[in-house]
């Protein structure tokens, strides 16, 4: 079965990446033009973790999901899940083993399910594949135990029916369902809820926060929605433009946001509870990051941006207890005694006090 | 109360199908004043598209208009044929569709495309479309030079902001909006939203505005009118529905999606999802879902009842209000 790691991860570190880089080239084949899709992300996913990632359409975000799934090898960088290299594991043995220990569910519930099979179709193929251990019946019995944890009871019904006979919130815990099916790690989540109706996401959401707490997995949500970012996660990186501009605990970022680009996605959020609109002149138009030079990839949209901004790109600065932003205007919080974390070196967020909130 | 600029009474849609007659749309009264917002919520498969695509007279088989009539400006849409209603549409009344991306044409530029939509409902002479394409590009703060780009060349929200410039071609007195910004991120959402509310104040038209957002237009729209099933669950100003949302649907809508601000609070949804319109359940459409479900729920089909200056579909409400006079 699954091989013991050869070296231990710290503490309880699931996943880093340092570094991690992914370019493409645009164009035709004596092309050099590159599309910088991430730069030099460093980031960590502990056990049992809900992680963040947040931007909008072109930040990147995707990609790192992409690159984490082993869909496509990175430029530069590395992965380390376990403390092993992800891009060094080449035997179909320890291939399945990752693939089985961190899954991903897609975005959209409608496209990502093969519509002539029933539903059961997908579960049992990663029960076959990655639970070689169990006989026939036992499967069958896994199927319907992982359909039941994601609410689609009863399960036995469920099973046998086919994708159109399904809403698109059910779809969606199906895709949940394949991939706990295979006893995952870590579950890459990328949009899962954007696809849906406003009034079915909340069941989603409560239902991944279900998940760490019960299945002990630790999820990367990615999402361009700061609000429900904040409803399930731990921890939240922003990136913009390829760079994770600002990461920390939730409440922290969310409550004492140090880059612009985060204050600028938080003032977006529409809030009906609020009688004012707020003004934005801007365009909300973002960048393609094509060959870029030096220097902040947000400062043309930066009210606050300085000379510095166009010539040095900001590295990751510790701004509080485990909280980072890059940024070269960012004003650090006080910390009395204790020095703020090093960037990249993440420590471990407490669970939200209001976590039995999910019951 | 002035002339409305449109009036819908008693508006039912079906789809014609070999097994079943579902009703998307089912009896339906609302009106729009000039120059106002409305908002229409609910989700999908709650009849909202359909409803926007009767009143716009685009509806094609199975989909069929069985009941009502859609007065605009005096003229009832419903019985015009198809050379009166060119006269009309895109004229005096545009339509904005979700998708930008599949509601322009990818193998045309963006200035070829205005140049057929206006070609397609007055003769006008290629230096005036020049001159009018600029104006109304300029408008939703697109430069120019963009006439000559094609849509895989634009990013999403300039695509979107490229077909309400073609929405405002003409100077049309009602847009109908459907999801515009639905596909966009938070920040370009509400860049877009504020963008159509200062081009309505300073050009006068008025919206009708879809969405399953609430959030989206709580800050923008006058009025408010949530649909379920087929049906208008609650309509009245925007302010007060979301003050005191009547409807238990209503309420359940307001309470789905989660706040970047105050304290985190568990979000329950509402369970379940909407009703198959083939077989409507008995009684109220909403019982099976409702946290307040009474026993006559199930049986007696309630009718739209006055609570002060909002109408809400609810039995809740039935003693403590007159039923609303229909229109």
């Amino acid at each position: 079965m699954i091989s013991t790691p050869a070296t231990v991860a710290d503490d309880n570190v699931l996943l880093r990446t340092t570094g991690l880089t992914r370019h493409f080239r645009l164009g035709g084949l004596l092309s050099r033009r590159m599309l910088h899709a991430v730069d030099d992300l460093d980031m960590v996913i502990h056990e049992r973790e809900i992680v963040a990632l947040v931007g909008e359409s072109g930040s990147g975000k995707t990609t790192v999901a992409r690159l984490l799934a082993m869909i496509y090898p990175p430029t530069r960088g590395d992965i380390l899940y376990r403390g092993r290299s992800v891009h060094k594991l080449h035997s179909r043995k320890d291939v399945l083993w990752y693939r089985g220990e961190v899954p991903m569910v897609f975005q959209d519930p409608y496209s990502a399910m093969n519509p002539v099979f029933r539903v059961a179709h997908g579960v049992m193929r990663n029960l076959k594949l990655h639970r070689r251990d169990l006989d026939g019946a036992q499967q069958r019995e896994e199927a319907e135990r992982v359909f039941d944890i994601v609410g689609l009871n009863p399960a036995a019904d469920m099973l046998r029916k086919f994708p159109y006979e399904m809403s698109g919130g059910q779809r969606q815990r199906v895709g949940f369902a394949q991939a706990l099916a295979v006893r995952p790690k870590l579950i890459l989540a990328d949009e899962p809820v954007s696809m849906l109706d406003v009034s079915i996401r909340a069941g989603i959401l409560n239902m991944m926060a279900r998940l760490r707490a019960e299945e002990e997995t630790s999820i990367l949500y990615i999402t361009h929605d700061i609000a429900s970012a904040r409803y399930v996660a731990d921890r939240i990186i922003v990136m913009y433009a390829g760079h994770a501009v600002e990461q920390g605990p939730t409440e922290v970022v969310l409550s004492r946001p140090k880059h612009p680009y985060t204050r600028l996605l938080l003032s977006a959020v529409p809030d009906p509870r609020e009688k004012a609109v707020p003004v934005s002149a801007d365009s909300g138009e973002p960048p393609r990051v094509i060959d870029p030079g030096e220097g902040c990839r947000f400062r043309q949209r930066c009210p606050y941006a300085i000379d510095k901004c166009a010539t040095v790109t900001p590295l990751p600065r510790p701004m509080g207890p485990a909280h980072d932003a890059a940024c070269h205007v960012a004003v650090p919080d006080v910390v009395d005694g204790d020095e703020a974390g090093t960037a990249g070196e993440w420590r471990r967020t407490p669970a939200p006090a209001d976590q039995s909130l999910f019951g | 109360m002035p002339e409305p600029l449109l009036e819908v009474e008693n508006l039912s849609v079906s789809y014609l199908t070999d097994t079943a007659d579902i009703r998307a749309v089912e009896k339906v009264n609302l009106s729009v004043q000039a120059g106002e917002f409305l908002g229409i919520v609910g989700e999908s498969g709650c009849g909202k598209s359909t409803l926007l695509f009767a009143i716009a007279q685009l509806l094609s088989p199975p989909a069929e208009v069985t009941s009502g009539r859609v007065v605009f400006r005096g003229q009832d849409l419903v019985r015009l044929t198809d050379n009166e209603l060119r006269l009309v549409r895109w004229r005096d009344y545009s339509v904005v569709m979700q998708s930008a991306m599949n509601a322009l044409n990818p193998m045309k530029s963006i200035g070829a495309q205005f140049k057929d939509t206006m070609r397609a409902h007055e003769r006008v002479s290629a230096n005036a479309i020049r001159t009018r394409s600029a104006e109304v590009l300029h408008l939703v703060g697109i430069d120019a030079t963009h006439l000559e780009s094609y849509p895989h060349q634009l990013s999403g929200g300039m695509r979107q902001r490229a077909m309400i410039a073609m929405a405002l071609l003409f100077t049309p007195q009602l847009v109908i909006m459907d999801e515009p910004t639905s596909a966009l991120d938070v920040v370009a959402q509400r860049s877009l939203m504020t963008q159509i509310k200062e081009l309505q104040q300073k050009l006068g038209f008025a919206v009708m505005f879809v969405t399953h957002d609430m959030s989206v237009i709580a800050n923008y729209s006058d009025r408010l009118m949530v649909m379920y099933a087929g049906q208008v669950a609650e309509i009245g100003a925007t302010r007060s529905i979301f003050e005191r949302p009547l409807h238990p649907y209503s309420k359940g809508l307001l309470d789905a999606f989660p706040s970047v601000r105050g304290p985190r609070r568990p979000l329950t949804g509402i369970p379940g999802s909407p009703p198959d319109l083939g077989r409507p359940p008995t009684g109220c459409r909403f019982h099976p879902r409702c946290s307040e479900v009474m026993t006559q729920c199930l049986t007696t089909e309630p009718e739209l009842f006055s609570v002060e200056a909002t109408e809400v579909r609810c039995l809740l409400y039935a003693d403590s209000a007159e039923p609303a006079v229909a229109r």
